[in-house]
Formats: C-alpha cells, sequence, structure tokens
C-alpha cells in the first residue's frame, strides 16, 4: 500500500489543475492521478504537413476514433451528439478551441427568473474573483467594455479581427445586433512564459507555439512547483468507502497496469461530466450499492451538452481561410430569455474564420457541394477560404432520461466499464437551435454569402460535457453541496462540469475552472472542520 | 474518378503514382471501411472498375456515390487528405507547401472602429438582483 496522501485529485484537466494550484498553498501532501501522458510540443499536428490529416488519427476529437491506449471508449451510439475530449496532462483544454465566455448573472437564477429548472445555490457575485483570478491564471485575451457583461478586464488585448472577423463585424451592424471580440485564452502578447499567437491557425489539436492556454502548460507547471504530486498514466478504477462510509482512497492501475491502492484524507473528482459519473457509479460498495454518493439516485443523470447549431457560406472574394484562430468574435444577442420567443433561455454565437483546405475539400464533398470528375478543381477554387460560419451554443435544460450509465458489455484496455450516453434534444432546445439558424442565415446573408448550408447538431459537438453530479442544498435533489462537497460523503468533492445545475448559452470552461478555485478556497476556509 | 489530373490549372490527379502511394500508407484505421467501399464498387460495376468502358464508369460512379453510405465517405476522405496536401496541389491553390508551425501566418487586425455602435450600446445583461 501507498503512502496516504492529504488530498488526491483524479484528472489533471481544467479544474482538476486549477484545484491542484489553489490548495498547493496549503502545504498539504497532494497528488493527482491522471489517465494520459504529457503531450510535448512537438508532438502536435502542425509541426507537420499531415497537420490537417492527423484530426482523422492520433488527434481526432473524438475518442472512439482516436483511440490511444490511454482513451476509454464510449458508447454513444444512442446520443445524438458524440462526446469529444482529449485524455492526458491538460485533458481537454489540450483539445479546445480556447473561446472563454463567462457564465451571466442570469444563468445562475434560471428558476427565478424564467421559472424553469433550478436556481444554482452559488451566484455571479460570488464566483467573481475566482473568474478573474482564473483569468489572469490562464492568460485571457479580449476587450473590456462588453454591453452584454457586467465589466471585467482581460490581461490582454484581442484576437485580430481578420477579414472574416470585420466582414461579420459590419454584417451585424448592419442588423444592429450585438457583436464583441471573444474572451479567448490564446495569448496576443508574450504571457508568463508563453510565447504569443503567431495564427497557426489548428488550435483545436493542440498548439505547437504554446500561445493557447491548456492547462499542462499553464496552472501545472505553477502547482509542481509548489510540491503538487502528478502522476501519469494512472487510472482509477474505484473509489473506496471505509467503515464510517467516509472515502477512504482509491484503487488503480499504474503506468505498468499493476493495480495500486492510493489512500487519501480527502478526495477530488475532476474525470468531467462523463468521466466523473463514470468513476461513482464504478465506485460500488455495501453502503453505496448504486454507486458512491449516490443517493440521490441523479449520479449520471441530467446530462446537458450545448446542441450546436453550425450555419455557413461562402462570399465572393478569400477571407482567412484557416489563418489565426478559428473562433474570434460571439453575439449575445439573442442570450437572455424573450417571451415572444417559443423557446426559454438562449444561446450565444461564436463566429468561426474558416478551415484548411483538406477539411474544406471533405465537408463539401460530404454535403455534395464539391463535384467528383472535371468540374471538381472550378467548384473547390471557389470553395477554399471563401466560407465564413456562425454556431449557436444552445442552453440544453436539465433532464433525468438524459444520462450516462455503465455500459454491460464495453470496457476500456484496464477492464473497466465503458460509460453509455442515452440523451435526446428536448423540444425547447430544438427551437432554440432553430431560431439559431434563421438568425444565422440574415446574418450570413448580410454578410454577403451563399450557398448556405447548416450541420445541426454539430454531430462530433459533444465538447461541453454538464450536469451529471449537480450541486444543491437539498441531499435528494443534488449530489454536491454549495461548495463541491457530496452530501453523502464528506472527505469526496467534485470540481468538474458534472456538479452544474444548467448550462447556460456559452462555452463552460471559464466557469468551470472559477467554480473549481471557489471550491478550493472553500475547503482553505473549513480545513478545521472540513467533514463537519 | 474523384480528382481528375488538369491542365488548366496544371495539377496531378488522384491516381499519380506519388499521391496514390500515400494515400496507401495512410489508411491506417479506415483500412476495413476501404475494403468495404471498394468491394461495393466491384459489385457496382460488376468487375475491376479500372477495366470498366468509359460510358459505363460514369453511370457506376453515380450510383456509387449515391449509395456508398460510410465506406464511401472513408474512401473519399482518405483520398482527399493526401490529395490536398500534395506540394503540386498546394502551388497551384496559391498556398505555401509546409507545415503552419513554426512560421505561423499573418491575419490582419482590422478596423476597430466597427465596434463604436456596439460600445454605444447600454449593458444588455440581465439584471438579477
Ligand atoms: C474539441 C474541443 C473543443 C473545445 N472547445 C472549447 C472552447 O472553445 N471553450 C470552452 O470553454 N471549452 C471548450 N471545450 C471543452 C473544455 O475542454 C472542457 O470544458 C474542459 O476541459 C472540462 O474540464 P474538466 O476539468 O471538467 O475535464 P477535462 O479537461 O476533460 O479533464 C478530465 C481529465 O480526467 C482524466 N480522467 C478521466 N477519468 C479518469 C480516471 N478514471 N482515472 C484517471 N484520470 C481520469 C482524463 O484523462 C482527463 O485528462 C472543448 C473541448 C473539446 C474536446
Ligand atoms: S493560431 Fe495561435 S493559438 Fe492557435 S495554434 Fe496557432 S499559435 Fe496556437
Amino acid at each position: 500500500m501507498l503512502d496516504k496522501v492529504d488530498v488526491l485529485i483524479v484528472g489533471s484537466g481544467a479544474s482538476g489543475a486549477a484545484v491542484a494550484w489553489s490548495l498547493a498553498d496549503t502545504r498539504m501532501r497532494i497528488v493527482c492521478l491522471e489517465q494520459g501522458d504529457w503531450v510535448k510540443p512537438t508532438d502536435y499536428p502542425s509541426n507537420g504537413r499531415d497537420w490537417e490529416a492527423r484530426l482523422f488519427s492520433d488527434f481526432a476529437i473524438n475518442p472512439n476514433r482516436r483511440a490511444r491506449p490511454t482513451d476509454y471508449p464510449i458508447n454513444d451510439a444512442n446520443s445524438p451528439i458524440k462526446v469529444v475530449n482529449f485524455n492526458g496532462v491538460g485533458g481537454s483544454t489540450i483539445m479546445y478551441t480556447a473561446h472563454f465566455p463567462r457564465m451571466h448573472p442570469s444563468d445562475f437564477k434560471v428558476r427565478t427568473l424564467d421559472g424553469v429548472a433550478d436556481d444554482w445555490p452559488v451566484d455571479y457575485a460570488t464566483l467573481e474573483p475566482y473568474f478573474a483570478e482564473n483569468d489572469r491564471m490562464m492568460g485571457v485575451s479580449g476587450l473590456a467594455g462588453d454591453p452584454a457583461y457586467p465589466p471585467h478586464q482581460p490581461p490582454m488585448p484581442p484576437l485580430p479581427l481578420g477579414k472574416s472577423g470585420a466582414r461579420f463585424g459590419k454584417a451585424m451592424n448592419q442588423l444592429g445586433w450585438h457583436w464583441w471580440p471573444s474572451d479567448s485564452t490564446i495569448a496576443t502578447s508574450d504571457y508568463e512564459g508563453r510565447a504569443r499567437c503567431i495564427n497557426l491557425g489548428h488550435c483545436t489539436p493542440g498548439c505547437a507555439q504554446g500561445a493557447k492556454a491548456s492547462t499542462d502548460i499553464t496552472y501545472w507547471p505553477h502547482a509542481i512547483r509548489a510540491g503538487v504530486e502528478l502522476r501519469t498514466m494512472c487510472r482509477v478504477r474505484e473509489v473506496t468507502v471505509d467503515a464510517q462510509g467516509m472515502a477512504s482512497g482509491v484503487i488503480y492501475y499504474d503506468a505498468e497496469g499493476k493495480e495500486q491502492f492510493q489512500p487519501a484524507e480527502v478526495v477530488i473528482l475532476a474525470c468531467n461530466g462523463v468521466g466523473t459519473p463514470r468513476l461513482m457509479l464504478n465506485s460500488v460498495s455495501a453502503k453505496f450499492p448504486n454507486g458512491i454518493a449516490n443517493s440521490s439516485g441523479l449520479v449520471g443523470k441530467n446530462l446537458m451538452f450545448h446542441p450546436y447549431a453550425l450555419t455557413y457560406g461562402y462570399v465572393d472574394e478569400p477571407l482567412d481561410g484557416n489563418h489565426g484562430p478559428p473562433l474570434c468574435l460571439w453575439s449575445q444577442e439573442f442570450y437572455e430569455t424573450d417571451r415572444k420567443r417559443d423557446f426559454v433561455r438562449g444561446h450565444t454565437f461564436q463566429f468561426g474564420r474558416g478551415v484548411g483546405a483538406i477539411m474544406e475539400a471533405i465537408i463539401s464533398s460530404n454535403a455534395g457541394r464539391l463535384p467528383w470528375g472535371d468540374d471538381h478543381h472550378s467548384v473547390y477554387r471557389k470553395l477554399l477560404n471563401h466560407r465564413i460560419s456562425l454556431s449557436a451554443i444552445c442552453e440544453d435544460l436539465p433532464e433525468e432520461h438524459n444520462r450516462v450509465t455503465l455500459d454491460p458489455d464495453l470496457k476500456d484496455s484496464s477492464g473497466i466499464p465503458a460509460p453509455r450516453l442515452d440523451y435526446t434534444i428536448s423540444a425547447n432546445s430544438l427551437k432554440m437551435m432553430d431560431h439559431g439558424i434563421a438568425r444565422a442565415k440574415e446574418v450570413l446573408t448580410a454578410a454577403g454569402a451563399s450557398n448556405i448550408a447548416v450541420e445541426s447538431p454539430i454531430l462530433n459537438g459533444g465538447w461541453h460535457l454538464l450536469g451529471t453530479a449537480r450541486m444543491g442544498t437539498d441531499p435528494e435533489r443534488s449530489v454536491v453541496n454549495e461548495w463541491g462537497r457530496c452530501h453523502d460523503v464528506k472527505n469526496l468533492f467534485i470540481v468538474d462540469g458534472s456538479i452544474w445545475v444548467t448550462s447556460g448559452g456559452v462555452n463552460p470552461t471559464s466557469t468551470i475552472q472559477a467554480l473549481a478555485l471557489y471550491i478550493a478556497d472553500s475547503i482553505k476556509q473549513r480545513l478545521a472542520n472540513l467533514f463537519d | 474518378m474523384i480528382i481528375p489530373a488538369s491542365a488548366v490549372y496544371d495539377v496531378p490527379g488522384a491516381d499519380d503514382e506519388k499521391i496514390f502511394d500515400d494515400i496507401l500508407r495512410n489508411l491506417e484505421r479506415d483500412r476495413d471501411d476501404i475494403r468495404r467501399a471498394l468491394s461495393h464498387l466491384a459489385a457496382i460495376g460488376g468487375g475491376a472498375f479500372a477495366d470498366l468502358e468509359a460510358d459505363h464508369r460514369a453511370d457506376v460512379t453515380k450510383a456509387f456515390r449515391e449509395v456508398g453510405g460510410a465506406p464511401l465517405a472513408a474512401l473519399v476522405r482518405v483520398v482527399l487528405l493526401c490529395y490536398y496536401r500534395d506540394d503540386r496541389v498546394m502551388q497551384s491553390l496559391g498556398q505555401e507547401a509546409r507545415p503552419p508551425f513554426p512560421k505561423g501566418h499573418v491575419v490582419e487586425q482590422g478596423d476597430w472602429s466597427l465596434l463604436d455602435p456596439v460600445r454605444a450600446r447600454k449593458p444588455m445583461y440581465r439584471r438579477v438582483d
């Protein structure tokens, strides 16, 4: 048996890294177990001529396609949206596109304001200092003064508008609709040892320049210097409990595949909205026959994605193509509930620049736009670098039938049951998506685009994994309390997107990390009586 | 069948030896699907595609594109991802034949005065207190 540690964190992604760094100043013995490995900047696709091709192999965003030994399979057959992630140091931030909006104050109060779902037990004002701290640690670029948000000051200037951004800006002005340069965790100046963005334009499968803030190059170097131990290639099978029903540690498989037991005073789960319920449901004991901390029966339930409605078109002049970070503008024009519409809540538009030569060919071929044979070349030349796009990021509301369970047959390479998803898009979300598509067509038309096409929902668009171990004050209606501690197990915490009560209509990582920092602070303030 | 050579654009076809070798080296995760697609193509054509008469080929191609499904999509994808990184093709498209890193690209800053009407808007987020 290994020596007991004070704090054991499972998962080194967006939230695991933030909580590890924040707790490091307590001088407790902290270990993080991560099933994946470090990714070297020289491994990233943009180093080689096969940079686009690797999106379909070892840097595919869908783990079932990527199928690295460090990935776990996911049975997603019963979901119109497939989960995408990355398993390694930095977690899914290795693969994220660095669009970094915060949730809005209204997102935490949907029951009070709109009579749907539940209010959060925390609010924007409580999280505000943690948003700011996280912006500093991750390094956010953006522009102060956005009327869609309470005032805040990103530490770096915004990403360039480029040709496509300017076209969108003019179109939005013509329609009189809100738009603003996005907050983004892409460094626009040299920042804390990170080099500035040089517009490689292939941010999603990792940034060779180190300009994109994945947590392996932001939080982790600080946390490790402060004494946190990060053990890679260690896949946790279950959280164990003692006779009192407290978490006693975890059983995991080390880099050699050997089973280990790591005892701990406190266990923190940071495996994301699919990995965390999977691990909890697999942690079965006499005390918790349905999975650890699951007396509410809600572990795995209320899975929320943000269904993405993508609309794109082609203009008559070449624009930026794949040059530059793909996401640089947002619009919150349709964010808040408007009773005149046939749905509640709303969506963000994120605007996209363009895609590379191969992606253009593949997407247009699949859509039947790009012919085979003699016309292929002339048509292709009208498409390449002429694309502009925008996606409505739609707020999904929690529904218990949308869930993660353990697959009875499918297992990962360590023999641990794989997660299975059962998910349908709600009527409210579908109406919101239709609304987003209709407005997006107006924007594209105003921007001079034709040949307009839609992908809705984006099939490989399950990047935001939320709600499967929700927060609340009532132990019968929630899994963790208002500061991330499991109601049933007082030394077990959850800090990833699982704890979300509702999903907002924005990319979630800024808020996931602010919550992780807030939970770490709550732990620090209560160290003397943490388990009361 | 998919991408023929073109004198107008000065590009090889996807059946060019160098590109074809690249395709063969990159079947990887798609090997099974591609095998399925090729046997489907042979079944539709009633024999090896290369041996068919030109007229018949066009009909077979059309039918294959309509019914090929996921295996065909995998085949086309591998062809496209090898074709659209060939130096000669990149050159014809006016693209530099190099990886993005380390040289990067230039993206213009743009005219930020476009934001003036939005800056002038009153706060539009919903108040909660
Ligand atoms: C393609 C893509 C694009 C995205 N774009 C954006 C964007 O633009 N903006 C945005 O806000 N968000 C984006 N996201 C989402 C963002 O990456 C996630 O919201 C964020 O990383 C979630 O943080 P997390 O800590 O909950 O989990 P993750 O970052 O996913 O980390 C979980 C970690 O836990 C590890 N783990 C899981 N199970 C175990 C186990 N049993 N044992 C040991 N380790 C385990 C995993 O290996 C992983 O490293 C994107 C995601 C993807 C995949
Ligand atoms: S565009 Fe910037 S952030 Fe994206 S990969 Fe290139 S250097 Fe990195």
